[in-house]
């Protein structure tokens, strides 16, 4: 028996018909066409499926879609500030190379970001335990840790041009 | 995903009768990091699952001298480990934690369930049996509490009864002249399930020990007290060759099987290891 489930994503009021069993993340690609988050293991291994929930970073495989009721849900479709500007990660994942096949890095993404709101100048082992529930069978990591030195230092330089304007 | 019926019941009244009336194949869904990978990996038959997150009174944590940690059966691992309190005053605790997962797991899971669950290998189990927690538990006869190191009847099973639900945990403050540790060992750092997990908790009054409690996780069907080693420590002066001493008892202690993670012989030999260390570590982290 389907059931209706609203719920705010990526700012925005919406609603989704889901059956009990089925997993956030098959309704976020399913029913809403948000197909930014991937599916790779399906058992909360690998952490492409990465979203907010609440502004906590889960895997939405392991969250029953009807557990969304009520909820703000974000996904990587919301990671950009506008339209045609991408966040300063995405722009250094491209700098450094950092995305490969590319089915890890919206859980990267969505990790890393989650990373830089709650420490901006984290140390190599704090990134390297920030990442841990994310996995890349492409670039290494080192490519990935780097990009994300790199964001950092870029948010953390905009803000103190910001706070110096 | 193989389907099942879900259902949302708002008491533990009607989540209990809900449990008892569906029979064996309906399950308890908390954080659902085990429950729903189960399903979907077809380890477990479920045809009904009962999520108890919209029942209230079960999602508070409080810390405070006299009666230490209480967390109820709602509170993720991802909370506790985040808490300055668990962090300062239980770090066997909280290093158990920050081994769980992932932090998007860690973000879901709910340490009763981790404990629920009964795995020899789980994490949280070790430092909470090594600080006397207790366990309480819902029963359609009334509330009881039980001591976590008599909760575990063998791997994957409690004492709970068919329509009993744990609802929360107590962790007794900490005495004075205390220190604890928790050393997990695995092939890897992230996203590894204990080969072998060790938990002590130390009593003493300067260098000799008034009490200690070890419990080891993944050498045994539960997570097993060594006895042997702490009746060795209580009452020594707590020398190298005490610690030697009770490192091999330990070994003595436990009973591991073989499997596709490590030997039984390594892992007798890694918790003699293991147990030295992280008495060390109790020692040295003592106030």
């Amino acid at each position: 028996m389907k059931q209706i489930v609203e719920l705010t994503l990526n700012g925005e009021p919406r609603e989704m018909a889901a059956e009990g069993h089925r997993s956030l993340l098959d309704c976020l690609r399913e029913e809403l066409g948000l197909t930014g988050t991937k599916k790779g293991c399906d058992v909360g291994d690998c952490g492409a499926c990465t979203v907010f929930v609440d502004g906590q970073p889960i895997n939405a495989c392991l969250m029953l879609a009807v557990e969304a009721r009520g909820r703000t849900v974000e996904t990587v479709e919301g990671l950009r500030p506008e339209g045609d500007v991408l966040h300063p990660l995405q722009e250094a994942f491209m700098r450094h190379g950092a995305s490969q096949c590319g089915f890890c890095t919206p859980g990267i993404l969505m990790m890393a970001r989650k990373l830089l709101e709650e420490n901006p100048d984290p140390t190599d082992a704090e990134i390297r335990f920030g990442l841990s529930g994310n996995i890349c069978r492409c670039t290494g990591y080192t490519k990935i840790f780097d990009a994300v030195r790199s964001a950092a230092r870029d948010i953390r330089q905009a803000g103190q041009q910001e706070a110096t304007s | 995903m193989r389907r099942f019926a879900y259902h949302e019941p708002a008491t533990l009244e009607d989540a209990s009768r809900l449990l008892t009336d569906l029979g064996d194949d309906a399950h308890v869904f908390a954080g659902g990091t085990d429950l729903l990978v189960e399903i979907r990996e077809r380890l477990r038959r479920v045809s009904d699952v009962v999520n108890i997150k919209s029942i209230p009174g079960m999602s508070d944590i409080t810390w405070d001298e006299a009666t230490g940690l209480t967390f109820g059966a709602l509170v993720t691992a991802r909370q506790l480990e985040t808490l300055r309190g668990v962090q300062e005053t239980y770090p066997n605790f909280a290093e158990a934690l920050r081994q769980l997962g992932s932090i998007q797991v860690r973000g879901r899971a709910t340490v009763v369930g981790n404990i629920c669950r009964a795995s020899p290998s789980a994490d949280t189990i070790p430092p909470l049996i090594a600080d006397r927690a207790i366990i309480h538990i819902y029963s359609p006869r009334g509330m009881r509490r039980i001591p976590l190191a008599e909760f575990f009847t063998g791997p994957g099973r409690t004492v709970l009864a068919r329509g009993e639900i744990a609802t929360g945990i107590v962790v007794p403050p900490p005495a004075r002249q205390s220190g604890r540790a928790y050393i997990k060992h695995g092939r890897r750092k992230a996203m590894e399930l204990a080969t072998v997990g060790v938990a002590v908790s130390l009593e003493r009054d300067g260098d000799r020990c008034l009490e200690a409690r070890i419990a080891l996780g993944a050498v045994g069907p539960v997570v097993l007290r060594a006895a042997g080693a702490e009746a060795i420590l209580k009452g020594a002066d707590l020398t190298d060759e005490t610690l030697a001493r009770a490192g091999e008892a330990a070994m003595a202690d436990c009973t591991p099987i073989s499997n596709v993670r490590a030997s039984a012989d390594y892992r007798r030999n890694m918790v003699g290891v293991l147990t030295r260390r992280a008495l060390r570590t109790a020692m040295e982290a003592n106030a």
